[in-house]
């Protein structure tokens, strides 16, 4: 078939597929602190109050789901570290919570190796908190390199909120 | 809806074909090469194409077309009607020469389109004005009249090849990431439309994130990256049929930065396992995975050498972004940026010549060429944010995003040519980033 016949063809499928639109999935949240949306697929569960400590929200927002990293960085602060020290032991707390740690990289980098960067920020986070007894086949990773800043500035105060993995609790967890 | 309009024209694209007689490449004088530094555009007349039968409104609009064309790479001046001495009535009556001389007209295209029963044709001489003659012999297209934005784009082509020497590009498409929505919550889905803004139709949905297209060598299939999964996932894509699957669905891992080989059989890509990110390669007819890379290193963004034997990629081995180029089954890196600042997103060039890059330094982003062994880099562009080049389909215009800075800052298309003239935003309908050029389309 030669690409004219295809191109022939690919518009007629975009008809089709305009008027058919097959099922998706909702993605990933995104952005962090939201507590439900968990990937693939539609779960739901109460975010609680947040001085119940057995809640998602005391976890979000008492803990901190957040932990920020220097430029180009994916080294743990003694500050991440303790916010992480944390979360490890609501984590260990909570035994059937599972989590998604999201990396973040702020705008300042190309898409691709801000998708690999996030990835390494994401993926020391994990590793923290297997160190620290939490059971890696709760924990899994996600990326979203510089498609989903929290703060929209281009300056450093931005930036720095940017560069950040946030522990996403999935739906469920909690009380 | 929103897809009937270019519909009608596709459909009828079965019918567009071309009738050549030889086009010797005889060109001196009027001549350009885009390699010269600073040069004057070269000042053309399109007087209006001549209607012969029922294509009044279509000899019009594809003259504007040609000329847009023309004028958009930067090398040419479209001279303006009001300043014509004499007309063209007719498409055989003889040019007067002088009188384009007169308005300093180095070349005056001469052009005539009929319209018969929705069927057009398209016929013109290109005049070399100051050598009172014709550059290459008279030329004619047919097609449907739904196809004339492309067949005027195919006659754009032949004068600019003709006259530059370069092969064509005009009568291409373009991929690219449609953008709406707040910066923090940015929706993306994947769009095609011609090379310059026109017939746009969207692929994808905005319901996940999606990034980075590119087309196969033959522009049938496109390769992007999906969130769909709430995971980044490489996707397959045939334009034929608009279905997508996902491919290189390993392990649950991240897989990102897909390319085709030229043949069109393998895909090289990133994967991340356990935070780290390396090379793979895929044959999408075996389903064989082999592992290019083996670094603690972040190594992505490949792109393959246009006969296939090679792959250049961006890696941060030497503590920053930098770009290298090893053989395609893998094997010892060469690193071939050399200057300041980061470079990433290497993106061979169809002719093989050169790479094209992204390079960050200094607060700026760049998009740069060098040789394929890192000499002779030239910097095009200098922005805020700039990234992503792709190669239009004769390896001598690059298009790339230009983000803005900013709350309200956005993703914009923009094109510039290796020279680093001619830079212009390409017209889109809202923001856009990462765009992909198809090949020359048949």
């Amino acid at each position: 078939m030669n690409r004219l016949s295809l191109m022939i063809l690919m518009v007629g499928a975009l008809a089709l597929a305009a008027c058919n639109n097959p099922q998706r999935g909702f993605g990933a949240g995104g952005a962090g602190g939201q507590g439900g949306a968990g990937a693939g697929g539609i779960t739901s569960g109460a975010l609680g109050d947040p001085n119940d400590p057995n809640s998602v929200a005391y976890f979000n927002q008492r803990i901190g789901d957040t932990v920020r990293f220097a430029v180009d960085q994916s080294t743990l602060t003694p500050e991440a570290q303790a916010t992480l020290t944390a979360q490890a032991q609501w984590l260990n707390s909570h035994p059937s919570a599972t989590a998604i740690i999201e990396g973040h990289a702020d705008e300042q980098g190309t898409r691709e190796y801000n998708l690999a960067l996030g990835a390494r920020r994401a993926s020391a986070v994990q590793q923290y908190l297997i160190a620290q007894g939490v059971a890696g086949t709760r924990l899994k990773t996600v990326s979203y390199g510089k498609e989903r800043p929290l703060a929209v500035c281009s300056e450093e105060s931005c930036f720095a909120q940017n560069r950040r993995s946030v522990t996403v609790i999935g739906a469920g967890a909690g009380v | 809806m929103r897809l009937s309009g270019g519909l009608k024209g596709m459909m009828s694209a079965a019918l567009l074909g071309a009738v050549c007689w030889a086009a010797p490449a005889t060109a001196e004088p009027l001549r350009i090469t885009i390699e010269d530094g600073v040069i004057e555009p070269l000042p053309f007349a399109a007087p209006t194409f001549i209607d012969e039968g029922g294509a009044g409104d279509i000899a019009r609009a594809m003259t504007d077309v040609i000329a847009a064309d023309l004028q958009g790479t930067g090398l040419f001046a479209q001279i303006p009607a009001g300043a014509f001495i004499s007309q063209v009535t007719s498409f055989d009556a003889p040019v007067s020469y002088a009188d384009w001389k007169a308005i300093n007209a180095q070349a005056l295209i001469v052009g005539a389109v009929s319209n018969s029963g929705g069927r057009i044709n398209v016929k013109f001489n290109l005049h070399d004005v100051f050598s009172d003659t014709t550059l290459g012999d008279g030329l004619q297209f047919g097609g449907g009249e739904g196809d004339w934005r492309r067949i005027a784009h195919k006659v754009a082509d032949q004068i600019y090849s003709r006259i530059t020497g370069e092969g064509p590009y005009f009568d291409s498409r373009v991929v690219f990431v449609s953008e709406s929505g707040p910066k923090d919550a940015r929706q993306k889905q994947l769009a095609i439309m011609d090379y310059d803004g026109a017939n746009v139709q969207y692929l994808t949905d905005a319901s996940a994130i999606v990034l980075a297209p590119r087309f196969s060598a033959a522009g049938d299939r496109i390769l992007y990256t999906s969130f769909e999964t709430g995971f980044p996932r490489i996707k397959l894509m045939d334009l034929a049929t608009l279905q997508s699957r996902a491919i290189a669905d390993l392990q649950g891992n991240m897989t990102f930065a897909p390319r085709f080989s030229p043949d069109g059989d393998t895909v090289v890509f990133s994967l991340e396992n356990g935070g780290n990110t390396d090379l793979y390669a895929m044959s999408l007819s075996s389903g064989q995975t082999t592992q290019l890379t083996n670094a603690p290193s972040i190594e992505t963004a490949p792109s393959f050498s246009p006969d296939g034997s090679q792959i250049a990629f961006e890696s941060d081995r030497s503590g920053n972004q930098q770009i290298y180029i090893m053989p395609v089954s893998g094997g010892e890196p060469v690193r071939v940026s050399s200057g300041e600042g980061r470079y990433s997103t290497p993106v061979w060039s169809p002719r093989g010549d050169l790479v094209a890059f992204t390079k960050q330094n200094g607060g700026r982003f760049h998009i740069g060429v060098m040789r394929t062994d890192g000499s002779e880099e030239r910097l095009l562009t200098a922005s805020y944010l700039d990234e992503g080049p792709t190669w239009a389909p004769n390896g001598r215009v690059i298009m790339f995003t230009r983000e803005s800075p900013g709350a309200a800052g956005s993703a914009q298309l923009y094109s510039v040519d290796i020279s680093g003239r001619a830079l212009r935003q390409v017209p889109t309908v809202g923001a856009a980033s990462d765009p992909a050029w198809s090949p020359l389309l048949p």
